[in-house]
């Protein structure tokens, strides 16, 4: 008894002491960032040659920055509209892909190595070099006149986002690499005996999808959802976190309102990250309540 | 390994059957196939959908080349679609002395390679003792590692910036190196998780045996286990290298300007051109070839190590099983 009280505590000795860097990192360059950042935001923080010296001003830069910035919620509110349609497009996209990867096919290795391509090359600049010189979208979209029937058929408010995710396409694309290869992963977990049971039962491919492959991929979904948000939302691509960096150089607003600026940028993204989990846990539990009548 | 058997059970049911079934039931599992996805009619699709997207997938990288080597007059003339007349290697002369290619690629690599060797090695400490050990609190140390992926650096950034400051750090690589080597950075929480998952499928009876012949926990680590975490390593040492060599934002804020990358670079690109060859009489400015050439020239030490690392990119799903269960 004795003798393994003591295992148990050496045990979690070298456990604390094996994941020590990360609680000194961790206390270093994220909780102490993080509180620091916060305690900024409610403060008129200036650099002078003696220090930093702060003032404060309670809930003043919040304020400022919905009352008397025009830049930043303007461009926050364009930067929800044009990004939040976009996950679920990554998402149903990279599932395709994974899909498609999955089946047994020749040159299997091939379209894998190029639909991996785009993480090895994506950075925020060289994108936006590729977007600017045209390089983005497909020509064929152009020459069939796509943009314009839409424009014809829709409201502007409509329109304006979906004429902006075809011009993207292929950014959208793009972004799925890493997402691939998560979904992947979660198809080559499934067990191919029950697909050919269900090919047994006589089961069509398009019912294998929703009643065994979907299920199995669900916990994939969220995985990715959460990745395609942080990934999306924090790559230095939006035209927000540009404004916040701008910000922080400014004489006016200096870093006590860009760090109020960055943590209604955070709150936004948590906001965002909850109302699609919440909405595909409950969509998940409705189809699981559909499934079982 | 398991598929093996199985795929080979595919190609030749279809044969057996066919042979002992009716006419019609052959043509139709030839044209449907049994499973939906081994008759020839939707092979063909799945082959046109994937030849098509990885064609889509392709397009700006065939765009960029195929731009980066024409010269003005194909570039304005718009019978020339893909293949320019000529390949005007001018482009890439110029886009070469513009980025100062050399030097540039030398501090890339300072501020890539050094940050992920630190971070693939404190990583994977950490996600071993996640992985392996017991000990209180750890769920919530844990919950809390994951928290740290939903921070967004900007958050974060303005500290850390003043931080670096105080201690002289910046204009260095050392902002990069130093959370690296805590397990902080570019997406730590992602790589931990990595080895996590990769760990947990190791048998404790390996460390068991270890720890029977007298070795302590580092040494069962750096001895036994790391050696046959390979894959694990080499997927986490290339996503942390690429990620360091992509960024940009936090870079461009380290840095200033004592330091520069090729990525960052390239947002400077038209300036630095500008710098260079005003007053010299055969250039008279900057064009859409030369751009392409430069960013050509930016990410092809990339391609060139996807090339060869190709594998080891995609095995991060075989081997590590990046998500686990």
């Amino acid at each position: 008894m004795k003798m393994k009280m003591k295992k148990t505590k050496r045990e979690a000795m070298i456990g604390y002491m094996l994941i020590s860097p990360w609680v000194i990192g961790f206390l270093v360059f994220m909780a102490y960032p993080l509180f620091f950042s916060l305690y900024m935001s409610f403060n008129k923080v200036m650099i002078t040659p003696y220090g930093i010296e702060t003032h404060f001003l309670g809930w003043g830069n919040y304020k400022d920055a919905f009352l008397v910035d025009v830049d930043f919620t303007q461009k926050l509110f364009l930067f929800l509209k044009s990004n939040i349609l976009m996950i679920p497009i990554v998402i149903v996209f990279s599932l395709f892909v994974a899909l498609l990867i999955n089946q047994p096919i020749r040159g299997r290795n091939l379209f894998r190595a190029i639909f991996f391509l785009p993480v090895v090359i994506t950075s925020g600049e060289v994108v936006q070099e590729l977007f600017s010189q045209g390089a983005a979208t497909i020509p064929i979209v152009e020459k069939y006149g796509i943009i314009t029937m839409i424009q014809d058929n829709l409201s502007p408010g409509m329109a304006g986002p979906i004429i902006g995710i075809i011009n993207q396409f292929i950014l959208i694309l793009w972004y799925s690499g890493v997402q691939i290869l998560i979904f992947l992963a979660g198809l080559q977990k499934v067990n191919t005996q029950v697909y050919e049971a269900a090919a047994m039962d006589g089961a069509s491919p398009w019912v294998t999808f929703w009643k065994i492959t979907l299920p199995e991929v669900k916990p994939f979904i969220l995985v990715n959802l959460i990745y395609t948000i942080i990934d999306l939302f924090t790559n230095g691509f939006s035209d927000v976190i540009k404004l916040i960096q701008d910000n922080m150089f400014k004489a006016n607003t200096g870093f006590g309102y860009a760090s109020a600026l960055a943590w209604i940028y955070f709150t936004v993204i948590f906001a965002v990250l909850l109302i699609f989990v919440l909405f595909f846990r409950n969509k998940d539990q409705s189809i699981r309540a559909a499934r079982r009548s | 390994m398991r598929e093996i058997p199985i795929d080979k059970q595919n190609q030749q049911k279809p044969d057996k059957r066919a042979r002992s079934l009716s006419v019609l039931y052959k043509a139709r599992s030839l044209m449907m196939g049994r499973q939906g996805n081994d008759g020839w009619l939707m092979k063909i699709i799945i082959y046109i959908l994937l030849i098509s997207t990885g064609f889509i997938y392709l397009y700006p990288l065939l765009f960029m080349v195929s731009q980066s080597f024409k010269n003005l007059g194909d570039l304005l003339d718009p019978t020339v679609a893909w293949i320019p007349r000529s390949f005007y290697w001018e482009n890439y002369v110029q886009a070469w002395k513009v980025l100062d290619y050399v030097k540039t690629l030398g501090s890339t690599l300072l501020n890539s390679v050094l940050p992920a060797l630190a971070q693939t090695v404190s990583c994977a400490i950490v996600g071993y003792g996640f992985a392996k050990y017991k000990f209180p609190g750890k769920s919530i140390l844990f919950g809390l590692m994951l928290i740290t992926f939903v921070v967004p650096k900007q958050v974060i950034m303005i500290p850390m910036f003043l931080l670096f400051k105080d201690y002289g750090m910046l204009e260095t690589p050392l902002p990069f190196i130093i959370p690296g080597l805590l397990a902080q950075g570019l997406r730590s929480a992602l790589f931990i998780l990595i080895y996590y998952q990769f760990f947990r499928t190791i048998p404790g009876a390996l460390e068991e045996a270890a720890q029977i012949d007298g070795a302590g926990a580092l040494k069962t680590f750096f001895r036994i286990i790391l050696p046959i975490s390979v894959p694990a390593v080499v997927v986490v040492f290339l996503f942390s290298m690429v990620w360091h060599w992509n960024e940009t934002y936090l870079a461009s804020l380290y840095l200033g300007n004592a330091m520069t990358t090729l990525p960052l670079e390239l947002k400077t690109f038209n300036d630095s051109f500008k710098a260079m060859y005003t007053g010299s009489s055969t250039v008279t400015d900057v064009n859409e070839s030369i751009r392409m050439a430069g960013t050509l020239l930016i990410v092809l030490p990339l391609l060139i190590l996807y090339l060869f690392a190709q594998k080891r990119f995609t095995q991060v799903v075989d081997s590590t099983g990046l998500t686990g269960e």
